[in-house]
């Protein structure tokens, strides 16, 4: 709650009142007519914030540039959507590996999977930043090589880390785009990981998304304390965050 | 029980089921084809709507689609099925009923339309709605009068209303009241102010109730509030005293997904009961809201049918207007595009569903909406959705939902602006409900032809609503 008021501190009306009430919203308020429509440069607004979020979901994960970015040994997987048409209609098939999927059995505590998602800009942005983050805060922990996943959903990090022998899975996945946000990173973490697993069974941290969402550090920070408190309860999801810290603001 | 089968093209193609029947007479949509029950061709599609098109409309009193002794729907709507509503058209197969309908409507005959709905069951009405064309569902939904009010009248011939939709990340108090005025000076409001808080809190929902009620008091404004939080919620707030005009809820077309949205009918009815006993009508006492949409049942896994057989979900989504036809709404609406492309893919697929739940609604004697809308992942845009708001204005649509700008920046999806509404009623000659129309004019908003006045931010007018904004 703001408290604000329409009135100055000398008790007087602005000459805008207006001022006031869009400061108190990012909705899009008092944009004037053209007739019966929105004016011409209103309307190139909308279009340009809605055209970032067409282009983040539609604009493929640039698997190359985001291996060399993160470094090192890097694994990559495509789930059983052979498009992004075929994705976005069949989320089925974007929670399975693709026929044919070799993957390594490593045996390690923690698998991360980049996942495009909804927003493979979101994977670009904030991606490697995040996986530094979290390399950091897991001194202990033995990580498989990152895995990038194409095509895929959440649930996609079920079988990598079943295949992979982790003990738990931490999906960074691309959110579905808004008009004003359409690189917002997702976090999922799921103890024990094989196909089956259902969401409550899950922990989420949403909109990693400096400077407007959560922090690397923040967002990192959260995961960590998460994947300590599931390695001592042997689970995570509802029964994790009853007991577990508390989840910072808009983390969901 | 015999197989159903029809033969085109040479090939003969066989219906096991009722369920499957429905399902392959379906226009294509993404949420059948996810599901698994879509016909695998346009062939057997129309092979299905050909056997569908004859088969006596009174078979859905005998078959079921989802079993009545599993399934809480079935039965309230086998149980209250009303046999002299049905009377008139009781001999009719699905086909002949679809021509009846079209030639009652291009006669005008609205009484007799209007007047079989108790008589009439989802699955009728739905099989029905799959035999007719766009066009069809605009036509038949435009003679289909349901005519319901609180405080204002809503599905009058020539109206179309609107709900205001000033929602806010964090349900700011003065944000919230930014989107309400600003929604009020471009004439939305008449069908409710109706927030989607952003966390489902009693003492939240308490603060936004009494936010808006006073609002309405104050300007006296001939419209309603809601908050739409979980019925559970609204039932807490009723206990505290808070000022609640519409129990609202989402409602799906089987009892395990009604049971995934955490209600019963039971539980209806005890909210509707408490909202009724305050007594808050001027001109009516329909005092429930609920929202549908199809995929609902779907992405709760709870879409199963009579031998655990996928229903399709149009089908589905009209079961869930027995629900909602059971508690005597003020407002009901589908929110068209929200749930996503797995369920209804692109701009097309988007207006055929809102066509076919806008006259299926109707049919049933629904005061039937539409949110109007899209998410960013699904193919559609702007103009998809000036398409369908055109289409159902001119089917009658009792009202549409808008937000400013189109942009919903709590839910993150589109839907119509404000300035969308005075299109749709300028292009169309529709004007808002009747009360609500003569505050506009009370309050110097409209213009020697009943126009909404665009006004600068300093005309007395706007000034008058904003500076008794202040808290």
């Amino acid at each position: 709650m703001t408290g604000q008021g329409l009135h100055r501190d000398d008790g007087t009306v602005g000459d805008d009142p207006w001022s006031v009430l869009r400061s108190a919203t990012r909705a899009r308020v008092a944009l004037g007519r053209a007739g019966d429509a929105l004016p011409t440069h209103r309307e190139l607004e909308f279009r340009a914030a809605h055209a970032a979020a067409r282009d983040a979901v539609h604009s493929p994960l640039d698997v190359e540039a985001l291996r060399a970015e993160l470094g090192g040994e890097v694994l990559v997987v495509a789930s059983a959507a052979p498009d992004r048409a075929t994705y976005l209609q069949r989320p089925d098939l974007g929670r399975r590996l693709a026929d044919g999927t070799a993957l390594p059995r490593v045996d390690a505590d923690l698998a991360l999977v980049l996942a495009d998602g909804l927003s493979p800009r979101a994977v670009h942005e904030h991606g490697p930043g995040l996986v530094a983050a979290l390399r950091e805060r897991l001194p202990g922990w033995s990580l498989a090589p990152p895995v990038v996943a194409t095509q895929a959903r959440v649930a996609l990090g079920d079988a990598v880390g079943e295949v992979l022998g982790a003990r738990a899975v931490v999906v960074l996945v691309g959110e579905r785009p808004g008009l004003s946000s359409a690189d917002s990173l997702g976090v999922y973490l799921t103890w024990d990981p094989r196909p089956g697993r259902v969401d409550s069974e899950r922990n989420c941290v949403s909109n990693v998304r400096p400077p407007h969402g959560l922090s690397y550090a923040q967002a990192a920070d959260t995961v960590a304390a998460l994947l300590t408190a599931a390695r001592e309860l042997g689970a995570s999801g509802v029964a994790l965050k009853d007991e577990g810290p508390a989840l910072p603001p808009g983390a969901g | 029980m015999t197989v159903r089968r029809a033969t085109l093209g040479g090939h003969t193609y066989e219906f096991p089921t009722l369920v499957e029947l429905m399902a392959k007479a379906t226009p294509p949509r993404s949420g059948d084809v996810l599901a698994g029950c879509a016909a695998g061709s346009a062939a057997e599609r129309v092979a299905a709507q050909t056997v569908l098109a004859d088969l006596p409309l009174a078979t859905f009193l005998d078959e079921q689609v989802v079993g009545y002794d599993e399934d809480d729907v079935t039965r309230l709507v086998l149980d209250t099925h009303d046999a002299a509503a049905f009377a008139p058209v009781a001999s009719l197969t699905v086909g002949e009923f679809r021509d009846r309908l079209l030639a009652w409507a291009a006669a005008g005959d609205e009484a007799a339309i209007s007047a079989l709905a108790p008589g009439l069951t989802p699955e009728m009405v739905a099989a029905t709605s799959k035999l007719m064309r766009n066009a069809d569902l605009v036509a038949v939904g435009r003679r289909t009068r349901v005519v319901t009010g609180l405080r204002s009248t809503i599905g009058l011939p020539g109206r179309l209303a609107s709900r205001l939709q000033p929602n806010h990340p964090t349900d700011d108090p003065v944000g919230v009241t930014a989107s309400i005025l600003d929604g009020l000076l471009h004439g939305s409001g008449d069908a409710v102010i109706g927030i989607n808080p952003a966390t489902d809190s009693p003492a939240r929902t308490v603060a936004l109730l009494e936010l808006v009620d006073a609002v309405i008091s104050r300007y006296e404004i001939p419209t309603q509030s809601c908050v739409l939080a979980h019925v559970t919620t609204t039932l807490r707030a009723l206990e505290q005293g808070a000022p609640v005009d519409l129990v609202f809820q989402s409602v799906a077309g089987t009892q395990e997904a009604n049971r995934g949205f955490g209600v019963t009918l039971d539980l209806l009815a005890e909210a509707r009961a408490g909202a009724l006993a305050l007594g808050r009508g001027t001109v009516g006492e329909n005092v429930t809201y609920f929202e549908t949409g199809q995929g609902s049942a779907l992405s709760a896994g709870a879409h199963l049918g009579i031998g655990g057989r996928p229903v399709d979900q149009q089908t589905l989504e009209t079961r869930a207007y027995a629900v909602a036809r059971h508690f005597s709404p003020l407002l009901v609406n589908t929110v068209v595009g929200f749930i996503g492309p797995e369920y209804l893919y692109d701009g097309k697929q988007v207006l055929r569903a809102g066509l076919e739940d806008h006259a299926c609604g109707k049919l049933l004697g629904l005061p039937m909406g539409v949110d109007v809308c899209y998410t960013n992942h699904a193919e559609v845009d702007e103009d998809d959705m000036d398409s369908l708001m055109l289409l159902l204005g001119a089917a009658g649509c009792s009202f549409l939902i808008a937000v400013p700008g189109m942009d919903d920046v709590m839910l993150h999806y589109q839907s119509l602006s404000f300035s969308d509404v005075l299109t749709a009623r300028s292009v169309l000659g529709l004007r808002p409900a009747p009360e609500f129309e003569a505050w506009l004019a009370r309050m110097d908003l409209l213009d020697d032809a009943g126009r909404v006045r665009e006004l600068a931010p300093d005309a007395p007018a706007a000034k008058a609503l904003l500076a008794a904004a202040t808290p």
